[in-house]
């Protein structure tokens, strides 16, 4: 008995600190004004909406998709984070300090769950896309989001490309060989494509194997240094940056919408 | 009260004569949004050419590869495919230097000297020793680099820079091989 009396006599002493005071404002959220307070108030807590409407967890409507593939984003985001301590982004090391991670580093596997979270998010985003699909919910007035969905998915398929070439193995090389040998044919912009040669001031060409579209992705003629330190920086910063954003339109949409699988 | 009056009429007489005109706000915006709209281009030009180096450090394209005499007739020899992508071609009448990358998607292909053949280990396209294909995905034959006797030292001079294309017609050109007749 006197020790729940001093216990209660101790909680009252550390909330009406100065301390506990300035970091908790609303108190213990009681009444639906403190719940809502407490939310707003809180700069992780409010970009969640106040209240979660039922409709938003019917898993057999949703699936769940989108949610599984942004919980694959923030694993990836995450597991990549820490695989840049160790990896080092050039020729020389490339491949090695990828083997050293997963030989060497404790827990090294993170390299395992960055790469299978990689495929599992690809395959996540086409399920989230066909469920859209399925349930109609990119009809007006979702077809703004739809759109923003597709420009995610596109980014989706970027970061598994440019992230392919990071471990410098035979694979990786070769598949981006193959895949910015196609920026070569791109109309106008591609030196090989179409349209290319008309592009030309004074009789010189402006879009040649070493000013072309190509080029500018690899960095260089060859897939090599420039290519690969390129793919890193697009890979590990540019394009999710570009993706986080788009993701934050997207979820800001399905809110103003009315709400995850809320009615037509 | 009184102190709010007196004091309100005098802004509102000075603002009167001094209020501009809906013409020269328009043009003013318009002058700023123009100025806003260059920079932004300006930057966004700047950046774009960032990416674009001027120097690159790759294998030169051109090299020479020694003498004619160094390359028996008939045979496709191999010593330069590591280094310069190249494979040295010799027949009775020409030396000719073709470019060791499939047309079809970029791979480098095998010379298999036992079935007379190139084969590409991606997809399966086949070229004959002249470097026309005869099978596989690839549509069209491997490429010829330009190839000459430098006049300093008679040593073979090949400049993969400048590629000569079959389909094209440009095998004929006089600086696509080295005529041996």
């Amino acid at each position: 008995m006197s020790l729940e009396k001093s216990w209660r006599r101790l909680q009252r002493a550390v909330v009406e600190t100065q301390v506990w005071k300035s970091i908790f404002r609303v108190g213990i959220p009681n009444t639906n004004r403190k719940r809502v307070l407490a939310m707003l108030g809180n700069v992780v807590l409010h970009l969640h909406p106040v209240k979660t409407r039922k409709s938003g967890v019917k898993m057999r409507y949703t699936w769940c998709a989108g949610g599984m593939t942004f919980f694959l984003f923030l694993v990836l985001t995450f597991t990549g984070l820490l695989l840049m301590f160790y990896y080092r982004p050039t020729i020389e090391y490339a491949y090695g300090d990828m083997i050293d991670l997963r030989e060497q580093v404790p827990f090294g596997v993170m390299r395992e769950m960055h790469r299978w979270g990689a495929h599992a998010m690809v395959i996540a985003v086409w399920i989230h896309m066909f469920r859209v699909f399925m349930t109609g919910s990119y009809k007006p007035p979702r077809e703004f989001n739809w759109n923003v969905g597709v420009v995610l998915l596109v980014l989706t398929l970027l970061l598994s490309f440019t992230g392919y070439l990071l471990p410098w193995d035979q694979l990786a090389i070769w598949a981006i060989t193959v895949g910015s040998n196609m920026a070569r044919a791109t109309p106008l912009a591609g030196n090989e494509g179409p349209f290319s040669a008309q592009i030309a001031v004074n009789g010189v060409n402006l879009v040649t194997a070493g000013s072309d579209a190509r080029f500018g992705l690899l960095g260089g003629r060859i897939v090599g240094a420039n290519a690969l330190l390129r793919f890193y920086v697009l890979h590990c910063v540019f394009i999710p940056l570009v993706a986080a954003f788009l993701m934050a339109v997207h979820f800001w949409r399905v809110r103003k919408d009315g709400g995850i699988s809320g009615p037509l | 009260m009184a102190d709010t009056i007196s004091t309100g009429a005098a802004p509102a007489a000075k603002a009167a004569t001094e209020a501009p005109s809906r013409r020269s706000v328009l043009s003013w915006l318009a002058v700023a949004w123009l100025a806003f709209a260059a920079g932004v281009g300006a930057f966004v030009t700047t950046m774009a050419r960032f990416l674009f180096p001027n120097v690159l450090f790759e294998p030169p394209s051109s090299f020479k590869a020694g003498y004619p005499s160094d390359y028996q007739v008939g045979e496709v020899d191999e010593r330069w495919k590591e280094k310069f992508q190249i494979w040295v071609v010799r027949t009775p009448e020409m030396i000719y230097a073709l470019i060791t990358v499939c047309t079809h998607l970029g791979c480098i292909p095998n010379w298999l000297a036992a079935q007379n053949k190139f084969k590409c280990p991606c997809h399966g396209s086949g070229y004959y020793r002249s470097g026309i294909n005869f099978e596989g995905p690839t549509p069209r034959p491997l490429e010829r680099a330009a190839i000459s006797i430098s006049p300093e030292d008679g040593q073979i001079f090949i400049d993969k820079s400048r590629k000569f294309l079959y389909e094209k017609g440009q095998w004929t050109d006089p600086a696509a091989f080295i005529k041996t007749t």
